[in-house]
């Protein structure tokens, strides 16, 4: 999206997700927390980090932790294929944090109007859903919150 | 008068001169007789005063030269040392630092007279001398003559028209018969040259380090208070060739010539008029060219400030013209001033021996013919031979290794810089404690990467005022146990393989496990349980914990409760350890380990199970291959036994929980690495070899693992884990 729209995006109350897809489902992730998005490439593992904390990779000559969204949203472990992708989230905590998807499929414009809050929702267990968005095609895709997603916990 | 291009010079050297006043007046409370510290400090506090007049700081001026007068008065004997005139004395070094504080950060020396110190200054002197201190003044100033006793008298022209009397004519003669040699320099200055004083300082001091200047024309302090037009004339005792004395001179700039010669004494020459041809001044005209590009090299030394290195641009124009001044000239005025008071000014520099520039400058060359060298090996068109492009890789490996060693050695200063002002600490400790104590230093030579030097100042100032406030034990307490009632502090520096060792030692009442304990479960830190479980090590460790201090007391010295935490969180921070020994009623030691560089290092790359590891080549102690067989169990730990050391096996593949199965196999490799005096074996697969490193930090997610210190991005992009050995064992 252009400059313009982006300033569209402010005024209008409008947000821009990435879609991404873990398994077959389906989730957005705001763009203004995505710096970057990679290939997959060779992860080294860390011994005695969380499950769920797959290895680091070396991102231009810089060392980025990666973690796995399946493991941490409890989900199977990842199957590595061509289509799998890295996405760099900058982090409210120090440092840029990566998290291994299954596919990356669009970027999408939802105003407010689209999206319900959690709150609204009443979900069970963890929440890393902060909102649920709704499409004008029908589909849902769940909006990540993402200060959850990247929260460190001992799991 | 523009002086900002000196400003870096004069913060550098005065920082210098009070550093020197501080161990020098430490000397003189010891020893209060001693003429040459006496001497010393007049030297030390003159310069200061010249420098500090030069620059404009007035207050500072006003200051030392009070200090001065009372430094003259304690040398000409009229005023005995007593350790009240010491504590003024420190009280203005305090006050001198101040300004230069002040002045590193807003390029001005403050508003602060401190008069009372001028006052209690003033106090020092003999009631009648107080009066006429104008009068004094004068005397005082031409004084650093006065320390050979060679009062000179002005005369004009050249150096065998200068007239000498008798004293200096005598002590020259003494000087050629012990086979040193009287010169005469002319010292002309260009005549667009601003601060024709400090240049002449620059002569002065210069030439000052090389030889004894007996007699000038006009007097030094004329010369350092600019009363002469464009040149002046100074006698030089030296043992030194002239030639050196005239390249010291030309290397400093804005000077537009120099001419000097052996100097004639009225009895040898006849008459003292006509200088014979045969004399013939050594001349040495510099081309107005060299001496801009000689730009701010306060050659004396051969030293320059390490900010040429890092900010090349910035040290290479200082005398150009306004406009090219790039960022240093401007940012000195502007930013410097906007810096809050308290924040380190943006340009640190440390003195660099100029040897050591030139073997980088060297290298680089080298560097440049190795890259040429691949270029045209490999775009020459013909097909580039294998074996000549590995044959220009093998230089170009040893090229980057030799300029990494020397980089590494240009950023290491000795921690004499952090530990010089130490004794001095101790000292006003030891008064405001009423407790008696020595501080014992060795080793302060041993070199630290820079980074690491400047971190080290609060954690050693912490530890040495632990063990001066809570270590040692007050004076009647340490004469009941029948100790020497002066408490010993000594601080230890020694490098152990590739790291430095710094051991802060008392011998006070060491560490009361017994009182940490009974303190640590009144505040919750531990259950009742968990205190009777804890090893007497585990308890000493509760001490690192933040907020927690054993001080019954809590002094204005120490026991606040922060501190040891600080220490700990400091030296970690530069991957560093702390271990405290500690026996009860005999004293304690805190031991902090440090690597001696950080940021790249030597490894031995090792594969476990697939995955590749670094470890560290300087905690690897051999390497071992060891039959199944002979691996033993001790209290169901595997050991081996190693040429009569029993150590205990690590497997890796188990400790990094590395997946997949295992095949034992009838030999393995063994990595045996050490930490201070114990060992380890580590069971590898498989050494793939010697690799030099650089390390990136982990991060904050995988802080995790004790094991891993940090990272690495190998030739292929992979990324490898770094072992920490230490950690292991």
């Amino acid at each position: 999206m252009d400059a313009a729209g982006e300033k569209k995006q402010d005024q209008a109350g409008m947000n821009q997700f990435i879609v991404i897809r873990l398994g077959s489902e389906q989730y957005g992730i705001d763009v203004r927390n995505v710096e970057n998005i990679v290939r997959m490439q060779r992860i080294t593992r860390v011994p005695k980090m969380p499950k769920y904390l797959t290895g680091i990779i070396n991102l231009r000559g810089e060392v980025l932790p990666v973690m796995s969204l399946r493991i941490k949203m409890g989900l199977e472990k990842d199957v590595y294929e061509k289509k799998t992708r890295i996405i760099v989230l900058k982090t409210q905590q120090e440092g840029n944090l990566g998290v291994i998807v299954d596919e990356v499929k669009e970027v999408v414009t939802l105003e407010n109007e689209q999206v319900d809050k959690v709150d609204d929702l009443k979900l069970e267990g963890k929440a890393f859903v902060s909102g649920v968005g709704k499409r004008e095609n029908g589909d849902i895709i769940s909006l990540l919150d993402l200060s959850v997603v990247t929260l460190e916990d001992n799991a | 008068m523009d002086v900002s291009q000196y400003l870096d010079m004069f913060l550098d050297e005065t920082k210098e001169h009070i550093q020197n006043l501080s161990d020098q007046i430490m000397r003189l409370e010891e020893n209060p007789e001693d003429a040459d510290t006496i001497n010393e400090i007049f030297r030390a506090a003159h310069t200061l005063k010249g420098m500090a007049g030069t620059m404009g700081f007035t207050r500072m001026q006003t200051l030392t030269h009070d200090m001065e007068n009372v430094f003259s008065e304690v040398r000409s004997g009229r005023l005995k040392v007593q350790s009240q005139i010491i504590d003024v004395f420190f009280s203005c070094l305090d006050a001198l630092d101040e300004y230069v504080q002040n002045i590193q950060n807003t390029s001005e020396e403050g508003t602060n007279d401190n008069e009372d110190l001028i006052k209690k200054l003033n106090d020092c002197l003999p009631k009648e001398e107080t009066a006429p201190e104008k009068k004094e003044e004068k005397k005082e100033a031409a004084a650093p003559k006065a320390e050979a006793d060679m009062p000179a008298e002005n005369a004009g022209g050249k150096w065998n028209e200068l007239k000498l009397d008798d004293a200096v004519i005598s002590a020259i003669k003494m000087a050629r018969d012990d086979g040193d040699e009287c010169y005469g320099l002319n010292v002309v200055i260009q005549e667009k040259c601003l601060l024709k004083a400090a240049r002449a300082f620059l002569v002065l001091r210069s030439v000052g380090e090389r030889g004894e200047i007996i007699a000038s024309n006009p007097s030094t302090q004329d010369i350092e208070d600019e009363k002469f037009d464009r040149d002046f004339t100074l006698i030089v005792i030296t043992d030194l060739p002239l030639e050196d004395l005239l390249k010291s001179i030309r290397n400093i700039s804005e000077i537009e010539n120099v001419t000097g010669g052996v100097l004639m004494l009225p009895e040898k020459a006849g008459e003292t008029v006509e200088q014979p041809a045969k004399e013939a001044p050594v001349s040495a005209p510099l081309p107005a060219k060299e001496t801009e590009s000689m730009g701010s090299v306060p050659n004396a030394q051969g030293e320059i400030p390490i900010a040429a290195l890092q900010n090349p641009m910035a040290q290479v124009a200082p005398a150009a013209k306004e406009e090219t001044k790039p960022q240093r000239e401007a940012s000195t005025k502007e930013e410097k001033k906007a810096v809050s008071a308290g924040k380190h000014a943006g340009n640190r520099t440390i003195r660099v021996d100029i040897e050591k520039l030139d073997e980088l400058m060297n290298l680089v060359s080298e560097l440049i013919i190795a890259k040429n060298s691949i270029v045209s090996s490999t775009q020459s068109g013909k097909v580039a031979s294998k074996s000549n492009v590995k044959d220009n890789i093998e230089y170009l490996e040893r090229v980057t290794t030799n300029l990494h060693e020397s980089v590494m050695k240009v950023r290491m200063v000795p921690i004499e810089t952090v530990t010089n002002k130490f004794p001095r600490m101790i000292r006003d400790i030891a008064k405001k404690l009423n407790k008696k104590m020595e501080l014992y230093i060795s080793g302060e030579e041993t070199e630290l990467d820079r980074t690491v030097v400047d971190e080290l100042g609060d954690p050693l100032m912490h530890l040495l005022r632990n063990s001066a406030d809570h270590g040692l034990e007050s004076e009647d307490v340490r004469i009941k146990r029948g100790k020497n009632p002066v408490g010993s502090i000594f601080l230890d520096a020694y490098q152990v393989g590739n790291s430095v060792v710094i051991e802060v030692r008392d011998d006070g009442n060491g560490i009361d496990i017994e009182a940490v304990r009974k303190k640590a479960i009144e505040r919750g830190t531990i259950t009742q349980e968990q205190a009777e479980q804890m090893t007497d090590k585990e308890i000493i460790d509760l001490l690192f914990l933040p907020s927690f201090s054993t001080a019954k007391q809590v002094t204005d010295v120490s026991g606040r409760g922060v501190g040891l935490d600080v220490v700990k969180a400091k030296i970690e921070s530069l991957s560093g350890e702390v271990e405290v020994k500690s026996r009860l009623g005999e004293g304690s030691s805190w031991i902090i380990r440090l690597p001696m560089t950080l940021a790249i290092i030597q490894t031995l790359m090792v594969g476990v199970g697939g995955e590749k590891y670094a470890i560290p080549l300087s905690s690897i102690q051999s390497i071992e291959t060891i039959h199944h067989g002979d691996v033993k169990t001790v209290q169901n730990k595997e050991v081996i036994n190693l040429r009569g050391i029993v150590l205990p096996l690590v497997r890796l593949y188990d400790v990094l929980e590395v997946e997949g199965n295992r095949i034992p196999e009838e030999e393995m490799t063994v990595v045996v690495v050490r930490k201070g005096e114990r060992y380890a074996g580590l069971v590898i697969d498989e050494l793939i070899g010697q690799l030099e490193i650089v390390i990136k930090p982990l991060g904050k997610y995988s802080k995790q693992c004790k094991f891993i210190s940090g990272a690495t991005i190998l030739g292929d992009g992979e990324v490898a884990l770094i072992l920490d050995a230490n950690a292991l064992i």
